[in-house]
Formats: structure tokens, C-alpha cells, sequence
């Protein structure tokens, strides 16, 4: 165990790496690629942590996990304490151990990171939420709060409203999520590939969630089933982390061809309605060629699926290079290894057809970075004369997301950003009653931690609202 | 869950179900539509809510049984569940007092067609509905829209009943006559039959209005699978429609983007057992 170790031995452990699915194998199954860390893998992860007195590592945790004190208790093989302490800050641990952006977040922050890379906070996560599912017999015995006749109602079944419902219920408050669609999970569940983030993992969060006393009504569209005017009547505050779904579309020529699709699109037919299985009524084509335009975790998502489907060549099409990808680098690392090919520097700028309206290639335009712009990664510049063509099939644009109007087009009186974003404060109050909101429609597109972030720091506003008018 | 109170078949192929929703009942308004999920191994189809009763929390939906999840929804009995209805969908009709209006329905698009009708009879147009169908046993829902429209026209194609010819011959005929000109023409049905109407109203500048079809899978705005050009700009029809002013829409490529599927569509049909099938049905 950790005590009996001097500093010299922890500082001599090396990182751990995860073992991975063979890349040739599992870029034509959509079974996870990480495989997970064993007891001892973990144990010996968790040593390599100093315990450091400041914790920078909690600060890069938008949801503040206590990360030395459950990494303790691993490197001591105490997993229900583990598990408890980690579970306390975080609603979804097994999702965010598999698709937190740790490299930007805590582990960014770990004082052993400049020498011998930073502890693997997300695998020790990852390891110990997949253990808690597995034992929740262990975890049990926690005294469940006290009701306090309070009720919320919960926008959208995503990250950051399965946090804000973890949260509340935690404190006695009855709680309702409201789901458009016909399952729950929002991104985890439609956006997010099988192969890195199973969707039984999502299933037995949602799960835990409910054992707390949440509720979930699934196919209620608010702002056409019921009104955020009804939902406010109805409950003493409203949470909306009704996210970002709502395609940027490229304006090209040709983007209404046959075999073109927006990521979400493409993604929601192959995660949410299971097309890539061949015994399931909804379809998806096949690409030979798939060409997908981005540089986001969308556009892996989209690409790596597309190699699963059968793609002989899937290719990533970028306008800048690679240091401006705002992918995991976990993402384009496991890409790359599945045989994903990487055309960067280069902006799309038609898409081309044949007679009968089906997508036949694509044509491209050599770019150059040139000053910085607004956002402060070098500006794509075209490189005059410099044109080519790629022969494709499939075309996935992967360029983005902004706020869906479906909820605020009926809801005249909340403050809108001139985006269409909803406008909070730094709580996540709107400029309504009793109305909160967080996530995605809040901030654009951005990541699911923030998302979570967004629920855990709500939840605490509206605890507040709920007591100051009780 | 979402039971089904009735599903009786009241031409060939063509099934009227009656689901309880009291949610969507209660919200819905005329050219809204809902998202079937009938259970967790099908696929999301927009269906046009035909009809909603408040008091029973029902609505009405007519599904046409034309290929794998129609032939499997239609062979649900009442008493059993829809595991999933998501609405209401899309923005309502634009219902105005226009004065004399033709509503044009083909097929299945009749029973489309209906709530519009009705709605805009109530806002006190003169309403003329033509309807048409192959022969006399695809004409639906004739004697529903006397209740409340000025005229019923009908047309088939083998002269079966009513007026020989296609539901623009009649429109023509409307059109041609002063006494009859519509101010108003609201069409439904396939593709080639709402380009011909429109194509016959624009030299009179009629105001045309048009419903919709193209593929949906979420039918809330997230994928845009259901984009169509109209007035030259992207609009999805699951948010931004269904129905759009018929002189501004590009049917061509509304035709052309539904055939994507055909291949699979055809595959998935052959998976369903015998007596399912559209053709055994047929016959």
C-alpha cells in the first residue's frame, strides 16, 4: 500500500496506458476501444498521486470532484469509499471518465504532469464509477434525504440535466425531466458513438438517477407538448439544459444531394436509432468514400463511424492544421490508428453530383494560416489557384451546432442572446421567475462537463430559490 | 406508453387509429403532426394528426400501410401500446378568412387534408374540397367533409366515381369559372400531384399552400434530414414547415431526396411476414 512507499518509489511509477482493442479490429466494430484499467493498473495509477496540499487538479474539475481523496482511497483499495466520494460531486462519472477532455481539465493541472505526465485521474475515474455499477450492493446505506415538498422541472435528459436532477433530488426536492426524444441521455445517447461510450453505461446512470426518485417523461417536446408558461405553473422552478441541436449547415452547392448529412443527422440514425446494426428498419448508406468536414470530437465521432460502416477511405477534411483541432487528442491518436486519413488545410467548396442527385465528390480549396482571428487560432486563408477534387459518396458536415429555437420561439418573454442562446447569470438564473438554465443553449456548443458544471452550480441556485420562498 | 383505443381499415391499405395521447390532444392544432416510435426496434415516421378529441384525450391518425414500419404499425390491434408519440409537431396551418377555398387532396393526403378543411371552415371560409384516388375504394373521408364544406368534388381515375381524370382537371374547372375562382388552394398529396396544382394556380396568383412529406427521423429541428428549398432558402420542414406557400417550393428535389432510402425501403419490406406485406394486403 501507498504509506509503505517512499517518495523516490512513487516518483518512479510510470503513467499507466489503457489497454486499447487492437486498432485493425475495431475499426470495423463498434465495440468500446478503451478497455478499462484492472484492480492492480488502478491501484498502482492511484500511487503515483503526491497528495498535494493546493489540489490544482480540483480546480480544473468544472464539477469540483474531490480527485486526492478518492485517488486515495483507490491507491489504499478501499473502492466503496472510492466510489462514495466520487459520487458525492459527480452525477455521471462513468461517462465522464470516457469523454471528459481530462488533458485540457484536471489533469492539465497535476503538479507531476511536466515530469512524468500528469496521474490519470479520468481512467481512475472511469475505473472506479464502472466498479460502482457493478457493486451497488457496497454502496448503499447512505440515508436518503429529507422531502421537502419542493418541485422542478428538469428541460432536456443531457448531461447538464441529469446532473441538475442528481443534484436536486439529493437535496429532497421532487424532480420531473422532460425528454423530446424517445430515450434519455441527449448527447450521450444520440451524438456520442457506442464505441466510446456504451450505451449501457448511460442506461445504468439514468438508472441510478431514478433509484434517487427522479422522474423522466420521455416525448414531451417543451414548448409544443407543454409550454415553459405550463411547466412554470405547474412546478416551483424550471431548469433548461435543453442544449444545442441545431445544425450549422455549409451553404454549398450541393448540400442537398443524396448521401449528404449533418453529423447529427448521421449520428443520430447510427447511436439513437441503432443503424448500424443490419436488422433495424432505419437506414444509413453506406459510404465507400466518406468525407467529413470538421475538426471537433463530432467530427471523429463521425468519421470513426463511418470506417465502422465499411468506409474504404474515411477522411477527415479540415481547414486548418492539426494544432487548431479542437478533437480530444485521444480522439485523432485512435483515428489516425483505425486508418482515418487526415486532409487538413483545406476548405470544402461544392459539393458535387451526378444525374440522378447522388453525391459524387467534393471540391476543395488549399488553405494557408494566416494572423490570428477572434477566437485566437491562426485564420484559415485560401491559397489562390489551388483547387482539387476528392472522389466521395457520403458527405457528414461536422462544422458545428447553435441553440434550437423549438423551446424559446414559444417562451417571448425569456432573454435571448442576439445567438439565441439563453441569457443567465453567473447562478444560471434567467431574467424569469424561478427559470434557470445551463448547458448548451447557454453557452453554444461546448463540452459535457461544462454541461454538468452548468447543473451542479443551477442546482444550488435553485436550492436557494426554492428555501428563500418557502 | 400510448394505447390505441381503435384501428379499423377503411379503404385498402389505408387504417384509421385512434391513440390515446391527452397531452398532444390537448395542444395540437390543425397541420400539426407527430412522431411514431412504435416500439423499441422501429423506426421514428411523421404522421399528420387527422383529428383530436380533447375530452377523451385522443387523437386520429390515417396511416397509409406502404412499407415496412406502416405495415407493422397498421397491424397493431387496438388495445395494444405505441411506445413512443412525440408532438405536436410543426407550426399549425394558416388559417385566414380567406373567403372561397379549394383544398385538393390525393390519396391518403385526403385525410391530411381534413383537419385544415375543417379548421378552415370553421374560420368561415366557403370551403370546396376535391379529393381523388385511383378508383371509387381509395375515395376516404367524402362524406366527413360535407359536414362542413360547400362542395364535395370528386375525381378517380378509371371514372369509378365522380368525375373522371386527376383532382386538377376539377381544379381546373374551378379555377375557369369565375363563379367558382378559390382565393385560396390548399393542396395535399404526392409529390407530382402538389407541383401540378401549383403549377395550374400560379398564372392566377392563387394563394397556394402545400404540405410537406420529406424524410424526418427527429422531427424537432436537430438533423435537418428533412431540409427542402423554398424561395431559394433551406427550411426544415419538421420546424420550419410542414405546410410552405407551393409556388416557392422546390418539388423536384423534395422528390428526389425521398427516393434516398428506396433500395433499404424495398429490403426491409420483404423482411415482414407474408400476409404484412402492402401487396398481400392489396389483394
Amino acid at each position: 500500500m501507498k504509506k509503505n512507499l517512499s517518495h523516490k518509489e512513487i516518483m518512479a511509477i510510470k503513467r499507466v496506458k489503457m489497454p486499447e482493442q487492437d486498432a485493425q479490429d475495431r475499426s470495423r466494430n463498434f465495440k468500446e476501444v478503451n478497455l478499462g484499467l484492472n484492480k492492480e493498473q488502478a491501484i498502482r495509477e492511484a500511487q503515483r498521486c503526491l497528495q498535494c496540499k493546493s489540489q490544482p487538479c480540483v480546480d480544473g474539475c468544472p464539477v469540483r470532484v474531490r480527485i486526492p481523496e478518492f485517488i486515495e482511497a483507490v491507491a489504499e483499495g478501499d473502492l466503496p469509499e472510492a466510489a462514495r466520494i466520487l459520487l458525492a460531486d459527480n452525477t455521471l462519472p462513468a461517462v465522464c471518465g470516457r469523454v471528459c477532455p481530462q488533458e485540457d481539465q484536471c489533469e492539465v493541472l497535476c503538479v507531476r504532469g511536466a515530469k512524468s505526465g500528469p496521474v490519470a485521474i479520468g481512467y481512475l475515474e472511469r475505473f472506479v464509477a464502472d466498479w460502482a455499477m457493478e457493486h451497488p450492493e457496497e454502496l448503499t446505506g447512505g440515508k436518503p434525504p429529507q422531502p421537502s415538498g419542493k418541485s422542478v422541472a428538469v428541460v432536456g435528459s443531457g448531461p447538464a440535466g441529469l446532473t441538475m436532477a442528481g443534484e436536486l433530488a439529493g437535496m429532497g426536492h421532487s424532480v420531473t425531466i422532460f425528454e423530446a426524444l424517445h430515450d434519455t441521455g441527449g448527447v450521450l445517447r444520440y451524438g456520442i458513438p457506442e464505441f466510446r461510450l456504451p450505451k449501457r453505461i448511460v442506461d445504468l446512470e439514468v438508472t441510478r438517477l431514478q433509484n434517487l426518485g427522479v422522474s423522466i417523461e420521455c416525448n414531451v417536446i417543451v414548448g409544443k407538448t407543454v409550454t415553459l408558461e405550463e411547466l412554470s405553473e405547474e412546478f416551483d422552478a424550471v431548469f433548461i439544459g435543453n442544449g444545442a441541436g441545431l445544425p450549422v449547415m455549409l451553404d454549398l452547392d450541393g448540400e442537398n444531394l443524396k448521401g449528404v448529412y449533418s453529423a447529427n443527422e448521421y449520428l443520430t440514425r447510427v447511436n439513437l436509432m441503432g443503424a448500424w446494426r443490419n436488422d433495424v428498419p432505419t437506414p444509413i448508406i453506406h459510404g465507400r468514400q466518406v468525407a467529413v468536414i470538421g475538426g471537433g470530437n463530432t467530427a471523429m465521432d463521425a468519421v470513426r463511424t463511418a470506417r465502422r460502416l465499411g468506409a474504404e477511405r474515411a477522411i477527415i477534411l479540415y481547414r486548418r492544421s492539426e494544432a487548431e483541432m479542437p478533437a480530444r487528442i485521444e480522439e485523432i491518436k485512435h483515428a489516425k490508428e483505425e486508418g482515418i486519413e487526415f486532409i487538413l488545410l483545406a476548405a470544402p467548396l461544392e459539393i458535387l453530383g451526378d444525374e440522378q442527385g447522388w453525391v459524387t465528390g467534393l471540391r476543395c480549396q488549399k488553405m494557408e494560416l494566416g494572423e490570428p482571428d477572434a477566437s485566437g487560432r491562426r485564420r484559415p486563408v485560401p491559397i489562390p489557384g489551388t483547387t482539387f477534387e476528392l472522389e466521395v459518396d457520403v458527405v457528414v458536415n461536422a462544422i458545428g451546432t447553435r441553440a434550437n429555437p423549438l423551446l424559446t420561439a414559444t417562451a417571448p418573454n425569456l432573454k435571448l442572446s442576439p445567438k439565441g442562446n439563453i441569457e443567465t447569470d453567473n447562478t444560471g438564473a434567467t431574467n424569469l421567475p424561478g427559470v434557470f438554465a445551463g448547458g448548451d443553449i447557454v453557452r453554444g456548443g461546448a463540452t459535457v462537463i461544462l454541461a454538468m458544471g452548468d447543473g451542479k452550480n443551477a442546482a444550488a441556485a435553485i436550492d436557494a430559490y426554492l428555501k428563500k420562498n418557502d | 406508453m400510448f394505447p390505441i383505443v381503435s384501428n379499423d381499415l377503411i379503404a385498402p391499405n389505408l387504417y384509421r387509429m385512434v391513440i390515446r395521447a391527452p397531452r398532444i390532444a390537448r395542444s395540437r392544432q390543425p397541420g400539426q403532426f407527430v412522431i411514431v416510435h412504435a416500439d423499441q426496434e422501429a423506426e421514428r415516421i411523421p404522421l399528420t394528426i387527422a383529428d383530436a378529441d380533447i375530452d377523451r384525450g385522443t387523437v386520429t391518425l390515417f396511416v397509409q400501410a406502404v412499407g415496412y414500419s406502416t405495415c407493422r404499425l397498421t397491424a397493431l390491434p387496438a388495445g395494444t401500446s405505441l411506445r413512443d408519440l412525440a408532438g405536436p409537431l410543426g407550426r399549425p396551418t394558416e388559417i385566414k378568412p380567406w373567403g372561397r377555398v379549394a383544398c385538393i387532396g390525393g390519396g391518403v393526403g385526403t385525410a391530411v387534408l381534413y383537419p385544415l378543411a375543417k379548421a378552415l371552415a370553421e374560420a368561415g371560409n366557403q370551403v370546396i374540397s376535391v379529393i381523388g384516388g385511383r378508383n371509387a375504394d381509395l375515395i376516404i373521408l367524402a362524406d366527413e367533409l360535407a359536414e362542413f364544406c360547400v362542395e364535395v368534388l370528386v375525381a378517380t381515375e378509371d371514372g369509378s366515381r365522380g368525375r373522371q381524370g386527376f383532382v386538377t382537371h376539377v381544379l381546373q374547372g374551378l379555377i375557369a369559372d369565375p363563379r367558382s375562382i378559390p382565393q385560396a388552394v390548399y393542396a395535399v398529396g404526392p409529390v407530382p400531384m402538389m407541383k401540378a396544382v401549383t403549377e395550374m394556380t400560379r398564372p392566377h396568383q392563387i394563394r397556394t399552400i402545400v404540405s410537406l412529406n420529406p424524410i424526418m427521423i427527429d422531427g424537432t429541428g436537430m438533423c435537418g434530414g428533412c431540409r427542402v428549398v423554398v424561395g431559394g432558402e433551406l427550411k426544415f420542414a419538421c420546424v420550419d414547415g410542414p405546410e410552405f406557400d407551393g409556388h416557392l417550393v422546390d418539388f423536384d428535389l423534395l422528390a428526389d431526396r425521398l427516393s434516398t432510402y428506396r433500395t433499404e425501403e424495398c429490403k426491409m419490406i420483404r423482411k415482414l411476414p407474408e400476409q404484412q406485406r402492402p401487396e398481400q394486403r392489396n389483394q
